[in-house]
């Protein structure tokens, strides 16, 4: 399979990457890692008539401690985060989660800025940082501007970005305490996720289980007052609107959902 | 487009379509036709290559993103007639057996154990996860990937 024609500019400076992403409009689309993007233009399912490679911006790439957060760099590879051991030691969910998305050589090119910009609601990665609460800071024309993660997802694949707006980093605050755990259903081992759940704390964010990822507001409500994991867990499904697909009907992701919270809190509690 | 790659040590420049994929440019352009298209969906790993020494899956990179970096296929890992170590080890532990995963196998352990030199077992089935054998012959894989880590040490 071989994508459309499009015409391929590399962006050497996040300046640049936004200059023609100004000149060329709605028919340019950025490319980072490209694990979301080719695979979706070689099935004709995306057809942009320019594509802006950012895989040069090798200054995007970065995980630096900021005292309160840990500052990450857009174009920084699964991998990099996968086994950074300022992550491990600060933010060691959001490192886990990175080694489980898709395989080591998908984890060799996909960018945790891409998946977050891709909005996929199976990606494991928007989920997690609802969980964690981050920040993402976006470059446009009029300079940059920092947009909070719960404000971000507006709808399948749709962001809070304006056209040519670039994403460049992404700030996780370091968590005061709490426990975590990531649990992802799967048939195989590189699918997407049927359901997924991120905890960090008394925060719960689910994968897969609506048209973006989602707070588990009913979960966290529950926690909040003084339920118990299984207790709590069972609201999982509540305020979602899973898709019935190939994989899994509805009914059974709002399962499922109940089931892996379950699992999280009960993992999470333990690593407090 | 014009793009400049380095292949097995080799540098091949040649004016190609802006939209064309990694795996066409070895296959197609640079004429080494041991990395295959298996499911040209991301999920086999069957054209697995390396790219600055890293395992990535050639159909999902266009020959464009790979302009100025270095590839490795199954092609350039033997030096003056002397399997690779990872070679040998599929050679000695019956690794494959219709050998279409073969060079993405191979491939995807060469850069499993330059990030691990001695990983676990189930390390290297995890490391794996990214090449499906149709054969389901993966209990002779995992041995052979143990094997080359332990000669290596």
């Amino acid at each position: 399979m071989i994508p459309s024609s499009f015409t391929y500019k590399r962006a050497g400076s996040a300046e640049e990457a936004c200059d023609l992403a100004a000149e060329y409009g709605e028919d340019a689309k950025y490319l980072a890692g490209g694990h979301s993007l080719l695979p979706l233009m070689k099935l004709r399912l995306a057809a942009p008539e320019v594509i802006i490679d950012l895989g040069g911006l090798r200054d995007l790439s970065y995980l630096t401690d900021q005292g309160s957060h840990v500052a990450i760099g857009a174009l920084t590879r699964h991998h990099d985060v996968e086994h950074s051991g300022l992550l491990a030691r600060e933010l060691p969910l959001l490192a886990h989660a990175a080694g489980q998305v898709g395989d080591p050589q998908i984890r060799h090119r996909g960018t945790i800025g891409g998946s977050v910009a891709h909005a996929d609601p199976a990606s494991d990665l928007p989920a997690v940082l609802l969980a964690l609460d981050a920040t993402l800071v976006a470059r446009g024309a009029d300079g940059a501007r920092e947009i909070p993660i719960g404000e971000f997802f507006q709808g399948l694949f749709e962001t809070a970005l304006e056209p040519g707006e670039l994403l460049t980093e992404i700030r996780v605050p370091k968590p005061a305490s709490g426990g975590w755990s990531f649990q992802k259903f799967t048939q195989r081992a590189i699918d997407w996720a049927i359901v997924g759940v991120a905890v960090q704390g008394n925060h719960v964010a689910l994968v897969n289980m609506g048209g973006t990822p989602l707070r588990a507001a009913a979960v966290e409500a529950a926690l909040a007052g003084g339920a118990s994991p299984a207790d709590a867990a069972a609201h999982a499904a509540e305020g979602t609107s899973a898709a019935s697909d190939i994989r899994a009907s509805r009914d059974y992701r709002e399962h499922l959902a109940r089931v892996l919270v379950s699992r999280a809190l009960t993992e999470a509690a333990s690593r407090a | 487009m014009k793009v400049d790659l380095t292949v097995n040590g080799n540098k091949i420049t040649a004016d190609v379509e802006d939209r064309m994929l990694l795996v066409h440019f070895l296959r197609d352009v640079a004429d080494l036709t041991a990395t295959n298209i298996g499911c040209d969906t991301t999920s086999c790993g069957a054209c697995t290559v390396l790219l600055d020494g890293e395992s990535v899956k050639s159909c999902t990179v266009l020959a464009a993103q790979a302009n100025g970096h270095e590839i490795t296929t199954v092609e350039g890992l033997a030096s003056n007639g002397t399997m690779h170590p990872v070679q040998r080890a599929f050679h000695e532990q019956h690794g494959l057996q219709c050998g279409f995963c073969t060079p993405g196998m191979v491939m995807a352990i060469v850069s499993l154990l330059k990030e691990n030199p001695h990983p676990t077992e189930e390390q290297v089935r995890t490391g794996l996860e990214g090449n499906l054998c149709r054969c389901t012959g993966y209990h002779n894989i995992v041995r052979a990937a143990l094997a080359a880590a332990e000669v290596s040490s």
